[in-house]
Formats: C-alpha cells, structure tokens, sequence
C-alpha cells in the first residue's frame, strides 16, 4: 500500500493545487516587488506589476531569473528578508562558474525538510527504517536535505557524508541501514565496493534515494541488481531548495513536483515561450513559499517533460521525466547534439562500467570526441583480438547511437577519478566559449 | 599437465610496464618466460611465473586487471627446425595456434616453448602420442635450478 507523509495534500484534487498555486503566486510577486529591488526592476522593465498577477494563467507576464542573475545579485541582492530572520545559507558546488548562495528562514528549512520527507516516505521509509546519508554535507544541498527530512520522517538517521568508503561499508552493515541516500554514481561505488569485500550479504538496504547528478535507467536496474534494492530517482536544486524539488513514487515512473510549494512550467529555451505538457522543454521554476529566498520563473536549464497524467500512487502532483540534458551540458561535436548521458546507456548495455570521461579535442579545426573506459575483469582475456573485438562493437554501438564516430580508449582500472561528490564526466578541450 | 600463464591489461604509454616489472621486483616474483601483446592504446603482458596463485593476488591487489589461462609448455631441441616437428604436428591434427613464444633455462641444448591453444587436454594428447611430454607448472622451477 502506498505511504504518504503529508496524504491530505499529495493527493489532493487538482482544483485544491491550482487554488494553492494561484494564491501562492499573487503573494510571491507582491513580496519581492515590495522587498527584493533588484527584481523589481526587472518587473518594471517588462511593464509589469503585482496587480496583473491574478493567478497561474499570468505567470507568462513575468521576467525569467537565471543563474547569471544569481551571480549578478550574488550575495545579497534577492533576499526577500532581513539577515535577522534568516538561519542557514547553502550554496552551490561553484563548479560552471561563481558559486551561487540560497538563504533559509526556519520556516524555509521546515518547508523543505518536508518534501524530503515526502520523498523518504515514498521510497518506504518509517520510523523504523535506518537512514544512511551519504550526501555530503555543509554547503551542498544533499546531506541537509535528506538528514532533515529523516529526521520528520523519524528515522534514525546516520548522518555519514561522503566519502571515506570503508567506514560507509562498517556503518552500513553494523547499524543495519535499510535506506541508501546518496549520488547514484557513489551508489554504483558503493555496489562495487561492497561486492569487492564480500559483504553483500551482510547488507540490509532495501531502497535508497539518489539524486545530484544524471543517470541513466540501466544505472538504476544495475544499481539495484547489485544491491538487491528498489533504487529511487530524487530531483532539486540550491536554488530553489535543494533535493526534494521533486521525487519518485513507488512506481518509478517520473518525479512528482512538490506543487504546493514550486510552480513548475517548460519552455522553449531559445525562445522563452511556455510549451505544452507532454513536450520536452526547459524546466522553469517558481518557489512560491519561499520567504528568505523566493526565485519566480528560474529557469533550470534542465530539459525535461511534464506530464499531469494521473499516477497509480495517488499522488495528483504533476510529474516531470529526469532531466534528458541540459542545455548547457550538451555538447556539440561536428554539429551534432551529444547528451553524455546517451553515451552512458551505450556503456551499460555493452557491460562496462559507469565510471567514464568524455574529452572533446580539436585538431586542425575538426572535433574529435573520445570516450576513456575503464577495464575491467569480465571484460579482459588473454587475447587481443577478443578485447580489441569488443572495444570495436562499443565503437559501433556509440556510432549507432549518437550518429558519429566516437573514439574508445580503455584505461587502467580505477584511473578515472571517482566522484563522492558531483562527476566531472566532460573535458572539453575546444575552448570554444572562452575570449 | 599443463602451465598456468598470467596475462595483465596495461595502458599503452610510456613506464606502463616498468611499473608493472617494478612491482614484481618489489614481491620477488622471477618471470619464466614473458610475452607483449600490443594494441593502439592498450597491450597485454603474458607472463609465466613459479607461484601463480601469489602473483595474481599481488597484480589484483594494486588493481590490475588479469587473467590466468592454461597454456602448453614443451621442451624442443635448440636447434634449426625443431620447431618444425612440433607445429607440423598440432597443423596436421587441426589444432590452431592462437599465440606462442619462447624461453630458454638453463638446461643446455634446450629451449621451451609456450603454446595458446584453443582446447590444451587435446593439444596436450595428440604430443604425448607423438613423444613429446609437456612440461607442467611443477616442473617449471626445477628448470631453473
């Protein structure tokens, strides 16, 4: 049976959402007109004022924020409340550029603990269950997220951070964890880690919550083979919380957007303009509840779909795929579009591991895109041509999938830098944006 | 009957395989016999050791990746044509040859030979059948003595 943790509101009726959204929205575009100057201004530019907000229906009317407005205002300039009715910052990992800093009231904190406790609850967690995360902890959004939201959930909460593996492995097998919440690529880590020591079964997981970074299905049905648990997908950003934006129901099948709290529209990202449901697009947010730090229309830069199909939980929430791209992550290699996260379902399905780096050179005016790969055991023999065989059908299957030629190296087990954090999977070496 | 061969994966660049040869110093590992395998970017090291089973823990706990594989090892006269006789021999029974190289010990007048084989029980019989007896793992060290 499916578990809720606020059932009155995730499965209330979309009339009662709307209702929630449109008042939530006439509020948030008051307050920061009366409180935050710089967006304002931005207001003004366009002609607009908090009298033509009535409702969702007008939420076209305003300016978009970006992440360049954020490093623009950055420290202080969107804070919609004094520093004395502010408790916590958290801040971005600053890897594309300045870092970006969100500011929290109690209430804020509580709000977002909240939806971690959504998505806890969702994934099976109760007061019984052991909550191991593996987040790290600090600025990033990770560990404090689902720490608090273990903590509404009343789990008993073992709050480990990232890294030091061995100690993760000696936690997890003596405190008996029953709930993994970390990045999936430490997760695929962890799997490898714990099969390496021969520990499997001492383990005693049965879900774990994985969010942070891009990945594929086949890393979820690995993940989950190798672990022998249901893996869930979680989604959020710093900006507009952190983890627990949105989350996944037992049916796997798309993350429900916390809508009591976010607003969440697609656009098309040249030309701003909303798109339907059911097309891909920009995701746009807009965090209504917000007092410290409320962004209206934050555009994500993270293409996905939205879907308001009705979902066997019972949730009424809105779904969205996981982010399909990013419109700044994509790469363009000899004019084509390359997602790493096509290059990464190729892997898998061809049996090698999920530890990879894609590095884009060019020579003489003309890209070149090579993959390295680790190897591994069940991949190796004592023949060339057998290994140099199945790099040659890796090469076919990246070709069959993204349309170009794509050079495969094979590496040195372990001699790609394995992330406790966020993966840094693409060296573009074309400096193309830079001077 | 038969030999046990070490094969190692190693990047292609340069000190690839020193720091392979250094880290057998370091655990005393003598080679037999070796063997280089190369690609474009990567390249396989076949070697043949005394105590297999020490070698492929020390290789696999400073993360190599290898494999062991059994191999046939023959003993032929050190002079012309006496490989003749023995490839004559597998050719002429269908058994293919998938790699092979050699090494000498200290035994005068003899060289020993390793073989790839896709089946080496079979490979192993038709020789005894022909007179020639194939050197096993245990008989290795005593080569060298």
């Amino acid at each position: 049976m499916e578990r809720y943790f606020d059932e009155a509101i995730e499965t209330a009726s979309r009339e009662e959402i709307l209702e929630i959204q449109n008042r939530g929205l006439r509020d948030v575009v008051k307050r920061v007109w009366d409180n935050v100057p710089y967006y304002r201004k931005k207001m003004e530019a366009k002609g607009v004022t908090p009298e033509d907000i009535k409702g969702r229906e007008d939420l076209h009317k305003l300016p978009f924020l970006t992440k360049d407005d954020l490093r623009e205002a950055y420290p202080y300039g969107l804070m919609a409340r004094p520093v004395k009715d502010c408790v916590r910052i958290q801040s971005t990992s600053g890897t594309t550029g300045r870092r970006v800093v969100a500011f929290y009231t109690q209430n804020d904190l509580d709000m977002w603990e909240r939806c971690c406790a959504r998505a806890l609850t969702a994934a099976g967690c109760t007061p019984d269950d052991v909550v191991q995360v593996s987040y790290g902890y600090g600025l990033f959004t990770g560990g404090a997220g689902l720490h608090g939201g273990s903590h509404k959930v009343g789990s008993l909460t073992l709050p480990m951070s990232s890294g030091n593996t061995d100690r993760q492995i000696q936690f997890m097998t003596d405190l008996g964890a029953t709930i993994i919440c970390c990045t999936p690529s430490y997760a695929a880590y962890l799997a490898e880690s714990i099969h390496e020591r021969g520990v499997r079964d001492q383990i005693r997981l049965k879900a774990g919550i994985f969010g942070a970074e891009a990945w594929t299905e086949e890393m979820r049905q690995s993940i989950q083979e190798r672990l022998g648990i249901k893996a869930y997908d979680i989604y959020g950003l710093t900006e507009i919380s952190g983890p627990g934006v949105s989350f996944e129901c037992s049916c796997q099948n798309g993350m429900h957007i916390n809508e009591d709290n976010f607003i969440a529209e697609t656009i098309d990202p040249k030309t701003g303009e909303p798109v339907p449901y059911g097309e891909k697009g920009e995701l746009v947010f807009t965090s209504f509840t917000k007092e410290a730090f409320p962004l209206i229309r934050y555009r994500t830069k993270d293409i996905c779909i939205l879907t308001e199909e009705k979902c066997e939980c019972g949730r009424t929430f809105i779904r969205m795929t996981k982010p399909l791209g990013r419109s700044d992550d994509m790469l363009i290699v000899k004019g084509v579009n390359v997602f790493p996260s096509q290059i990464e379902t190729v892997l898998m399905n061809q049996g090698y591991p999920a530890n990879y780096e894609i590095v884009v050179t060019r020579e003489n005016n003309s890209d070149a895109i090579e993959v390295k790969v680790e190897m591994t055991q069940e991949m190796f023999s004592d023949s060339i041509s057998e290994v140099a065989g199945r790099e040659k059908k890796l090469v076919a299957a990246l070709k069959a999938m993204l349309g170009i030629y794509c050079k495969v190296r094979l590496v040195a087990p372990k001699s790609i830098v394995r992330s406790e954090g966020k993966a840094k999977r693409v060296i573009d070496k074309r400096n193309l944006y830079k001077g | 009957m038969s030999v046990k061969q070490i094969s190692i994966f190693l990047v292609n660049q340069p000190g690839s395989l020193a720091a392979l040869t250094k880290l057998l110093q370091q655990n005393e590992i003598d080679l037999r016999a070796m063997s280089l395998a190369e690609s474009e970017d990567f390249g396989i090291v076949r070697i043949i050791v005394d105590d297999v089973y020490n070698c492929n823990q020390v290789l696999k706990d400073n993360n190599y990746v290898c494999s062991i594989t059994k191999v046939v090892a023959v003993e032929i006269e050190d002079k012309p044509g006496a490989l003749v006789n023995v490839l004559t021999l597998l050719g002429d029974n269908g058994v293919n040859l998938e790699y092979s190289y050699a090494f000498l010990a200290k035994k005068a007048g003899s060289a020993f030979l390793i073989l790839r084989v896709p089946d080496v029980k079979a490979a192993e019989k038709i020789m005894m059948e022909n007179g020639i007896r194939p050197i096993t793992q245990d008989d290795l060290s005593g080569l060298f003595d």
